[in-house]
């Protein structure tokens, strides 16, 4: 292999768990679960993609093929990351805000609160049939 | 050079392992808990990426595949368990 690409993909590999110990450092340290989340889903993402492309250099330079599942990996991960902060986040407001603390919490900006507490108000002509019915059995 | 670079980055994640489990034992709430296994996933896929490389075998990306899928509908599932009480409504 070629010494410029095998000093890039060391390179990457490096950085890789550079971030990625980063980013599980914050996750022990950080002091309570809102800051805590930026930790996994910022720098550990990104250590994972610097593998993945690390990976991807050494195939093609191995067997000078072009692999696609590393590809398919990179998109799953960076799809999920998102959803799953957001899911933590919600369940987190969920189980420890009291009342007076979510006073505190800044205005969401749109028509009604945020949806976690709040659910948004239905329009009763785009609800489903099964939903709507479930909603009028409710008193 | 790609070989100690490998055992830089195996050295990385196991650390980093290890500091997920650190949060996954003390994490005060249940979230926490949840969150530090989300990270540990997601370091477990690297280490398996890398011994991939190691290995010089492309038979472990079908293994991490699989386990970002499951382990992102495990932590989905988790969430909406807390959210709802239920998973399927």
């Amino acid at each position: 292999m070629d010494f410029l690409i095998e000093a890039i993909i060391a390179f990457l590999i490096i950085a890789a768990g550079f971030f990625g110990i980063v980013g599980s450092f914050g996750l022990a340290k950080l002091p309570d679960l809102m800051t805590r989340l930026h930790g996994p889903t910022k720098a550990t993402t990104l250590g994972i993609g610097g593998v993945l492309i690390a990976s991807m250099l050494y195939f093609i330079g191995e067997r000078g093929e072009f692999s696609w599942h590393e590809l398919l990996i990179t998109l799953f991960l960076f799809l999920t990351a998102p959803i799953t902060a957001n899911f933590i986040a919600k369940s987190f407001l969920h189980r420890r805000m009291s009342a007076e603390e979510r006073e505190r919490l800044p205005a969401p900006g749109g028509e009604h609160g945020w949806a976690t507490f709040d659910a948004p108000p239905v329009d009763p002509e785009d609800e489903a049939p099964a939903l709507a019915a479930v909603r009028r059995r409710k008193p | 050079m790609i070989e100690i670079a490998l055992l830089i980055g195996f050295f990385c994640f196991a650390i980093a392992l290890i500091l997920n489990l650190y949060r996954l034992a003390k994490g005060p709430s249940i979230a926490d808990r949840v969150l530090a296994l989300d990270t540990m996933v997601i370091n477990g896929i690297a280490i398996l990426i890398l011994y991939g490389m190691y290995e010089g075998t492309a038979v472990y990306f079908e293994a991490s595949l699989l386990f970002a899928m499951v382990g992102f509908l495990s932590t989905v599932a988790y969430c909406k368990f807390i959210l709802r009480g239920d998973i399927i409504e």
